[in-house]
C-alpha cells in the first residue's frame, strides 16, 4: 500500500508524520519525493547508501543545419530557445525536456544530449528502506527524478510505502501522489494552513484518490482547519497536539517513535487508522 | 537609433513597466524619426522563459538600445548575443528616461538579477 503525505505548504509536517509512520510500521518504505530539500534521510541517518545520477535529455543545435525557422523557438511554451543573429541558442536549465523542438525540426539541426539534474539514493535504516530523491539547484523540474523513486518502488504494493511529498499542488505534487492508495493531508490551525489545506484538498478530489486529514499542531483554541475538515466532511485521521517535546526531537532530526512510547503510541494508532481506511477503499473499490 | 522601453500603457506618457519579461507592452522610440511604435508583449503570459522571449522581441525590431529598470541574466544574455546595449532608467515617466537618454545621462544597467523563475516574478 503506498500511502502519500502532503500538504499546501511547507513546514506543515508532512516528514515528522511520514518519517514516523515508517518507523511506526518497522518494515516499510520511506520515500522523500521532496526532492528540492529532501530531510527525511536527516531522520533516519541511511546505511549502505547507493546513488544514481539521473538525467533527461535536452536539445543540442548544429547552427550548420539550422536554415532559422523558427518552428522551434515558436514552439516552446518555455522560450528555451532564442534565434539571434542567424543563430539558434538553447537555454539549457530553461527547458523541460519535452522533446519538441527535435521532433520538429525540418533541418533535423536539432539532436538530443544527456544532461544530469540530479540523484537518487538508496539505503536502509533498521527494516526501512529510505529513497531520497535530490534535484540539483537550478534545474526545472524534478519530475523525472520522482517519476524513478515511484517506479521502482510500484511493483511490491504489499509493502508498506509512505510517500514524502514536496509542498504545494504542482506538477511535482501531481506526480508524487499519481500512483498513492491513499493521500494523508497534514494542516496547521491557521487560515493560512486552512487555505493551503484547501489547495490539496482540491488536488487529491481531482485526482479522486482517497484521503484523510492530519491536524498538526492542535491548540486548545479555535482549529480553522479542523473547522474545514468538518464544512467539507474530510475524516480526521489524527489530531497531533501542540507539544514542544515533540518539537524538540524533531528539530534534533530524532524520530520521536524511537524515542518515547507516547509518541510510538500516538503514531502506531494513527497508522492503524490509515491501514484501516485503505483496506475499506481498497475493498470498495473490488 | 531605436530605443526599446518596457511600458504599462500604449501611450508616451505611460510610466515605465517595472517587469522587463513580463510587460504587458514596448515602446520602440526611433529617435530619429521620432516615432513611437507600440507593440504587444507575447511573453507577459508565458509559462516560463519570459525574459528570453521579451528579448527576442526586442531582438526582432531591430532595436539597439533597451531602457529598463532591470533585467534578468537570460534575457541580457540574448541581448548581449545581439549587441543590444541595457541602459538602467532612472524616472518613472518612459517621456523622462528619453530625454535623459538623449541627453546621455542614463548609464549602462550593470546588475543583472538571477532571473525569478516562478517565485515572485510574475
Amino acid at each position: 500500500m503506498r500511502i502519500a503525505v502532503l500538504s499546501g505548504k511547507g513546514g506543515t509536517g508532512k516528514t515528522l508524520v511520514s518519517v514516523n509512520l515508517a518507523a511506526a510500521a518497522k518494515t516499510s518504505t520511506y520515500i522523500d519525493c521532496d526532492v528540492e530539500e529532501p530531510n527525511g534521510y536527516l531522520f533516519f541517518k541511511p546505511e549502505g547508501v547507493h546513488e544514481e545520477e539521473i538525467s533527461v535529455k535536452i536539445p543540442k543545435v548544429n547552427n550548420k543545419l539550422c536554415d532559422g525557422c523558427r518552428k522551434c523557438v515558436d514552439f516552446c511554451k518555455f522560450n528555451a530557445l532564442a534565434y539571434i543573429k542567424n543563430k539558434l541558442v538553447v537555454f539549457d536549465e530553461v527547458c523541460h525536456s519535452c522533446g519538441g523542438c527535435t521532433m520538429l525540426c525540418p533541418e533535423k539541426a536539432l539532436t538530443e544530449k544527456e544532461n544530469v539534474i540530479g540523484k537518487v539514493q538508496k539505503g536502509t535504516s533498521n527494516q526501512v528502506t529510505i529513497y531520497t530523491g535530490i534535484l540539483n539547484t537550478g534545474e526545472a523540474s524534478g519530475v523525472p527524478i520522482i517519476k524513478k523513486l515511484l517506479a521502482e518502488n510500484n511493483l511490491d504494493t504489499n509493502k508498506k510505502i509512505f510517500i514524502d511529498c514536496p509542498p504545494g499542488s504542482a506538477c511535482i505534487v501531481m506526480e508524487s501522489i499519481k500512483d498513492a492508495d491513499y493521500c494523508v493531508l497534514v494542516a496547521e490551525p491557521t487560515l493560512f494552513g486552512t487555505h493551503n489545506l484547501n489547495m490539496v484538498y482540491e488536488l487529491v478530489k481531482l485526482f479522486n484518490k482517497p484521503f484523510g486529514a492530519v491536524l498538526n499542531k492542535c491548540l486548545e483554541e479555535e482549529n480553522p482547519a479542523e473547522k474545514f475538515c468538518l464544512e467539507k466532511n474530510i475524516k480526521i485521521l489524527s489530531r497531533i497536539p501542540f507539544d514542544t517535546e515533540l518539537g524538540k526531537l524533531n528539530s534534533n532530526a530524532e524520530i520521536a517513535v524511537n524515542k518515547n512510547e507516547k509518541y510510538c503510541d500516538m503514531f502506531s494508532s494513527l497508522l492503524k487508522t490509515v491501514t484501516k481506511e485503505v483496506r475499506h477503499e481498497t475493498n470498495a473499490n473490488s | 537609433m531605436k530605443i526599446a522601453i518596457p511600458v504599462d500603457e500604449k501611450v508616451l506618457e505611460s510610466n515605465v513597466c517595472v517587469s522587463f519579461g513580463r510587460t504587458p507592452y514596448f515602446l520602440i522610440y526611433d529617435t530619429e524619426t521620432k516615432e513611437s511604435v507600440f507593440i504587444d508583449n507575447s511573453a507577459a503570459s508565458s509559462a516560463g522563459g519570459a525574459g528570453i522571449k521579451a528579448a527576442q522581441t526586442i531582438v526582432d525590431n531591430k532595436a539597439n538600445v533597451l531602457l529598463t529598470p532591470r533585467c534578468g541574466e537570460n534575457a541580457a544574455d540574448v541581448l548581449k548575443s545581439a549587441d543590444i546595449k541595457i541602459f538602467k532608467t532612472t524616472f518613472a515617466s518612459v517621456k523622462d528616461n528619453i530625454d535623459a537618454f538623449n541627453d546621455g545621462k542614463l548609464s549602462l544597467l550593470d546588475e543583472i538579477h538571477a532571473g525569478f523563475h516562478g517565485h515572485g516574478g510574475n
